[in-house]
């Protein structure tokens, strides 16, 4: 069971959060114009690190805020977190 | 190399079963191969065997980083099938169903395939048009599919819940009678004594630390036990596909995440038949030796720990209740994970890469036990005769680009929402 600190609620279980993936992905920024690469990398190429790894999650059955959680893909060790609009140090 | 028959049986069995002949040598690697497959997996043991079988190449190698067999072909759920619907799925997994029949005798080692078929259980009237759709698709490709109604399910698998006041009442269910399941560990054994005897190097151990590409081309490929010249490099690591390569900067549309499987203690012989519940994500068979095998559901976020978490496995057995309340009776024996390389469309890629002499093989998803035979027959002959083979040119990486997308499942790029 993998205990995440919402940055807005404390700690809680796994089980009220829901999983968004990579938090360092970036969409590529509104009016610009994008090469296929650079949305094929937003859409669907990931690094998907073993080790410490930058990812979404929601609060879904607590505050239902998006949050940021650094954690380690290989032992789960959770590191940090943060708010979605806080950015990544 | 020693033939299995009752014979040798017999003959051993006089001496005390002392004199086998090892199944595989433990060789140390040579500095130079024409082709190194990398992930002693199935499906790399596979492509070793085809090539050497039916494309003539033999000084090859087979490099693991640990032991051959050690990861998901000896982790999963052990499902044969072909019950898809897109043309592509369907035609490379039927090609796969005809390798499987004929496994045992082809690689003289019992992988006790057992076509017992496989049911897919549906909850609703929509459900039951889904399927009905399915099944013709599938009967058009030349696979066989039937539809069964409520009572029909019921003659198969009684023990199901069939009583009136369930959340997820059966309608009925889509069967291929011709699907079922094998032993998986036999598979890996079988495929490595094979290319073994057939002059295929299996170095176990064995792990690699960087690639030498110049000019665009593979030359060599290094290790922890020492540098190798190779032209071609076939990659078969599964849920390790990022971590490879990053090593040669590709990015690529996989994330790796884990996948539970469990068994119960053995019981006596009560389900003759692959269940799969339609209402969810849950799998069941029973094994020979009793054991109700079952799995489910990602644990849901990117993963390479290779254990388990609670929350998961109790979703997963609650669903598997729901379908058979018997199993609530059952003491859990074992629980394990495996790391699968899910792919963004949930289907697998096996091409070429912009690098010349490196070949890709990944994105099994959950279905990569039953397609070992046939991925690795068509990875080798992606690799000997440097071009896809029709039954894999769906299974290009470039889809991604053109937008060709191979969704059997209509999921998207969400790969932890099953």
């Amino acid at each position: 069971m993998l205990y995440i600190k919402c940055p807005h609620c404390g700690w809680r279980s796994q089980n009220e959060f829901s999983y968004g993936g990579d938090a360092t992905v970036k969409r590529p920024k509104l009016g610009k114009e994008v090469t296929d690469q650079e949305w094929d990398d937003f859409v669907y190429n990931r690094k998907s690190l073993r080790g410490k790894h930058w990812e979404l999650w929601q609060h879904l059955s607590g505050c239902r805020q998006w949050i940021k959680v650094e954690r380690d893909t290989a032992t789960h060790e959770i590191f940090k977190t943060l708010k979605a609009s806080e950015e990544i140090s | 190399m020693q033939k299995y028959s009752i014979f040798s049986l017999i003959k051993n069995a006089i001496s005390n079963h002392k004199n086998w002949d090892l199944a595989w040598k433990d060789p140390s690697p040579k500095k130079e191969y024409d082709v190194v497959i990398i992930g002693g997996g199935g499906h790399g043991l596979a492509t070793a065997y085809y090539l050497a079988k039916e494309h003539n190449i033999t000084n090859v190698a087979i490099i693991e980083k640990g032991w051959i067999g050690g990861g998901n072909v000896g982790r999963n759920t052990t499902i044969i099938r072909s019950n898809y619907m897109h043309d592509d799925n369907a035609l490379f997994s039927e090609f796969g169903m005809d390798l499987w029949r004929r496994m045992s005798q082809d690689l003289n080692y019992n992988v006790m395939f057992s076509p017992r078929g496989i049911i897919n259980l549906a909850h609703s009237d929509a459900q039951m048009n889904v399927y009905a759709r399915r099944g013709n698709s599938m009967r058009l490709n030349g696979i066989d599919a039937v539809l069964l109604n409520r009572d029909q399910v019921r003659e198969i698998i009684p023990m199901a819940d069939f009583s009136e006041n369930v959340r997820f009442p059966i309608f009925g269910g889509l069967m291929q009678p011709s699907a079922g399941t094998a032993r998986h560990d036999a598979v890996a054994w079988g495929y490595a004594r094979q290319a073994d005897s057939m002059g295929v190097d299996i170095i176990q151990n064995c792990e690699v630390t960087g690639f030498d590409v110049v000019g665009g081309k593979i030359k060599g490929v290094r290790t922890s036990r020492g540098d190798i010249k190779v032209k071609k490099i076939g990659l078969c690591v599964a849920g390790s596909t990022n971590i490879l390569a990053e090593k040669l900067n590709m990015k690529l549309p996989i994330e790796t995440h884990l996948l539970q499987a469990c068994v119960s203690e053995p019981v006596k012989p009560v389900l003759d038949r692959v269940v799969t519940f339609g209402a969810g994500h849950f799998y069941i068979s029973q094994s020979d030796k009793g054991e109700m095998v079952m799995g489910g559901d990602l644990d849901g976020y990117n993963s390479y720990a290779q254990r388990g978490n609670l929350p998961t496995l109790q979703h997963v057995l609650t669903e598997g209740i729901a379908m058979m309340p018997f199993l609530s009776k059952l003491k859990m024996l074992r629980t394990w994970g495996g790391i699968m390389d899910m792919s963004m469309d949930g289907s697998p890629i096996i091409d070429k890469t912009h690098i010349e002499g490196l070949y890709l093989n990944c994105g099994w998803c959950y279905g990569g036990f039953k397609a070992t035979p046939a991925s690795g027959w068509t990875f080798a002959h992606t690799i000997a005769q440097d071009r896809v083979h029709e039954l894999n040119a769906g299974y290009n990486l470039n889809r991604f680009n053109t937008g060709y997308l191979l969704d059997e499942k209509g999921l998207g790029t969400k790969t932890w929402i099953s």
